[in-house]
């Protein structure tokens, strides 16, 4: 969970981050705050300007406007500095194929100073590529260069991990083994910022989430907020699903309120489900059945990022850049910290 | 994967591991140390360094042969002087080699030590470590220099050893005329080859601007030999005379002058500003470049 300690700089903070070429804007004006133990997603299509905006946060690319700061230092500003207790890798991890995997990390441990050239064992041990590590990268699979590149990102002891997309091209095997990884890395502490287009590996890793679409951030926050606001959904079947309907829909705290052949749907939180439920009865209504409707990530990350216009407002989290039309729909209410951070800018 | 296994200390205590290599960021004689071991590593390294030494043992086979079949001299002093002492035979293969194939040899690694980073993604596998932008250009300069000086004097080794082998450790006649000892002509030997390196600087500095920039290996090598053949062009052409004392190809034989007696030095002083004039602003423009440019490759 979120604990980065009052008056420490949280892992990621970025804002207003712009990447334009030429014609082509691929973030636009993005903000991100990755707080010190999140494990946090950020989902989006392909083409979204996820990895764009990873390679703005390593400090590869110049924002076009904007910034970001990794434990409070701008990559752009203080250089190599920046990258002090972070580690990861944007796109696929690569490598000197001429060269053996335990030679590859070598190098990189020259560079990374420390007590880097010390870990390599370690690391090669944590991520099972011992016995290969004599064999030249140019030789390996597509999975275990993946997991070299977190055993390269391992060597540097990181507080923060940003990795893009680690289980692509991965088999299910290696997808598995990949977040059970991830997971032990959060769970030492390592804050990661996972970038990815795999719902279910988010949805089982992620706390806290960012999802972009077009080159800006169509919602931020807890995962669990954005599931149980989206998926607040139930559904209702009664004696009289016609006389139900208006007082559902008069209802405080309920919306989205439809009837359909199976009778009627609507969104809304468990305390407003309850109140409904002695209303109806005064009406004189019974209830047949009430059954909640759990939207998936996947539903949700269709509504928000396809325009579903179905979609619910969540409860909590935030749902930004609202000069966009956010497929969420609008008055969304801010979370407190969503609030202040905009008191902030 | 291990799911057993810790990452102490990172894991333990990450928060004083980090804080611990702030200080303990590496310097650009590591990465430069780094960018050798590298070098090393590559089988087109040793390419390079097998040309250079390729010739001076062509050049001394053949000389052999001639010097057997009764042919002999040339057009200069040290052709006629190559059966009297076996140190002229480093002094022509520097001749023959500085216009083209030492420019060759140094394009090949200048050319490529950034582009074909860049082209295998691992510019940023580097750029996401412990190193800024500047190190890794500096130690990249550096290491094509040093591979640069090490084609030079494989070179002049090659044909020293199968000079003197072939005809001996004697005194050789400078371009004044004058007979130095063997000890001596062994020094300006190796004191020729480092006043060649000024030039070669310049056309290494070419490179790796046009490595930087480019981002592509062949049309960077392609493009500094290309460069050189320009220069000769331009010497060549009637009415650009009076360029010619600023032409970087011009000052490939400025070592001519440590071959006389006394030191003729102005040509090497010459040199030095002249190869400043292209070596600086191609170094700069091309850290610039490098500093400012999204690494996005790969």
């Amino acid at each position: 969970m979120s604990h980065t300690p009052p008056g420490e700089a949280p892992p990621v903070r970025a804002r207003g981050l712009v990447k334009q070429y030429k014609e082509v804007l691929a973030v636009d004006h993005i903000d991100l705050n990755v707080d010190a133990g999140d494990v946090y997603g950020f989902l989006g299509p392909n083409g979204a300007g996820k990895t764009t905006t990873l390679r703005m946060c390593l400090g590869l690319i110049m924002p076009s406007a904007g910034h970001v700061e990794l434990f409070g230092r701008d990559p752009l500003r203080v250089g190599a500095a920046a990258l002090d207790g972070v580690a990861g890798f944007v796109e696929a991890p690569r490598f000197y194929p001429y060269l053996p995997a335990r030679k590859n990390l070598e190098l990189l441990a020259a560079l990374d100073g420390g007590d880097a050239p010390g870990r390599i064992d370690e690391v090669l041990d944590v991520v099972e590529l011992a016995p290969r590590a004599k064999h030249r990268v140019g030789g390996y699979s597509h999975g275990m260069r993946q997991r070299l590149g977190i055993a390269a990102a391992l060597l540097r002891s990181p507080r923060l991990l940003i990795l893009d997309e680690p289980a692509t091209g991965l088999d299910p095997a290696g997808m598995r083994d990949m977040r059970a990884l991830i997971r032990r890395l959060a769970d030492q502490g390592i804050t990661v910022l996972l970038s990815s287009h795999q719902l279910p590996e988010v949805q089982e890793l992620c706390d806290r989430v960012a999802i972009v679409d077009s080159g800006r951030v169509v919602y931020e926050g807890a995962l669990s907020e954005l599931r149980r606001s989206g998926g607040a959904g139930y559904r209702l079947r009664t004696t009289d699903d016609a006389r139900a309907l208006p007082t559902v829909q008069a209802q405080p705290g309920v919306g989205q309120a439809r009837r359909d052949e199976h009778g009627l749907s609507f969104q809304a939180d468990e305390r407003h489900v309850g109140e409904l439920s002695l209303a109806l009865a005064a009406e004189g209504i019974g209830i047949l059945a009430l059954t909640p409707e759990l939207a998936t990530l996947e539903d949700l990350f269709f509504r928000l990022t396809e325009g579903d216009a179905k979609a619910a407002p969540p409860a909590d989290g935030r749902a930004v850049n609202a000069a966009r039309p956010t497929p969420l729909g609008d008055g969304i209410p801010a979370t407190p910290a969503a609030s202040a951070r905009e008191a902030e800018r | 994967m291990s799911a057993t296994a810790d990452l102490a200390p990172g894991g333990a205590a990450p928060e004083t591991a980090a804080s611990a290599r702030a200080h303990r960021r590496p310097s650009t004689l590591m990465v430069l140390r780094w960018e050798l071991r590298k070098l090393v590593s590559q089988k087109r390294t040793y390419l390079g360094l097998v040309l250079a030494g390729l010739f001076p043992l062509i050049f001394v086979v053949v000389e052999n042969i001639h010097q057997h079949g009764g042919r002999g001299g040339g057009l200069s002093i040290f052709a006629g002087e190559i059966t009297q002492s076996g140190l002229a035979a480093p002094v022509l293969t520097l001749e023959f080699l500085s216009a083209f194939m030492l420019p060759l040899i140094a394009a090949l690694v200048a050319g490529d030590i950034v582009a074909a980073e860049d082209g295998n993604g691992t510019l940023k596998t580097i750029l996401t470590r412990s190193v800024d932008r500047g190190q890794v250009f500096a130690a990249k300069a550096l290491a094509a220099v040093l591979y640069g000086l090490a084609a030079v004097y494989v070179s002049a080794a090659v044909a020293t050893i199968g000079g003197v082998a072939s005809w001996g450790f004697h005194p050789v006649r400078t371009l004044s005329g004058t007979l130095v000892s063997a000890p001596r002509a062994l020094l300006l030997v190796f004191a020729a080859n480092a006043m060649y390196l000024i030039p070669l600087i310049a056309v290494i500095a070419f490179g790796l601007l046009l490595s930087t920039a480019t981002r592509n290996s062949t049309a960077s090598v392609v493009g500094t030999v290309g460069f050189v053949i320009l220069l000769y062009i331009l010497a060549g052409i009637p009415g650009l005379e009076g360029w010619q004392p600023y032409l970087l190809t011009e000052q490939f034989a400025n070592w001519h002058g440590l071959l006389r007696t006394p030191t003729d030095w102005a040509p090497i002083l010459h040199s030095l500003w002249v190869c400043a004039l292209y070596a600086v602003p191609c170094l700069i423009a091309g850290y610039l470049v490098l500093l400012r440019r999204d690494v996005a490759g790969g």
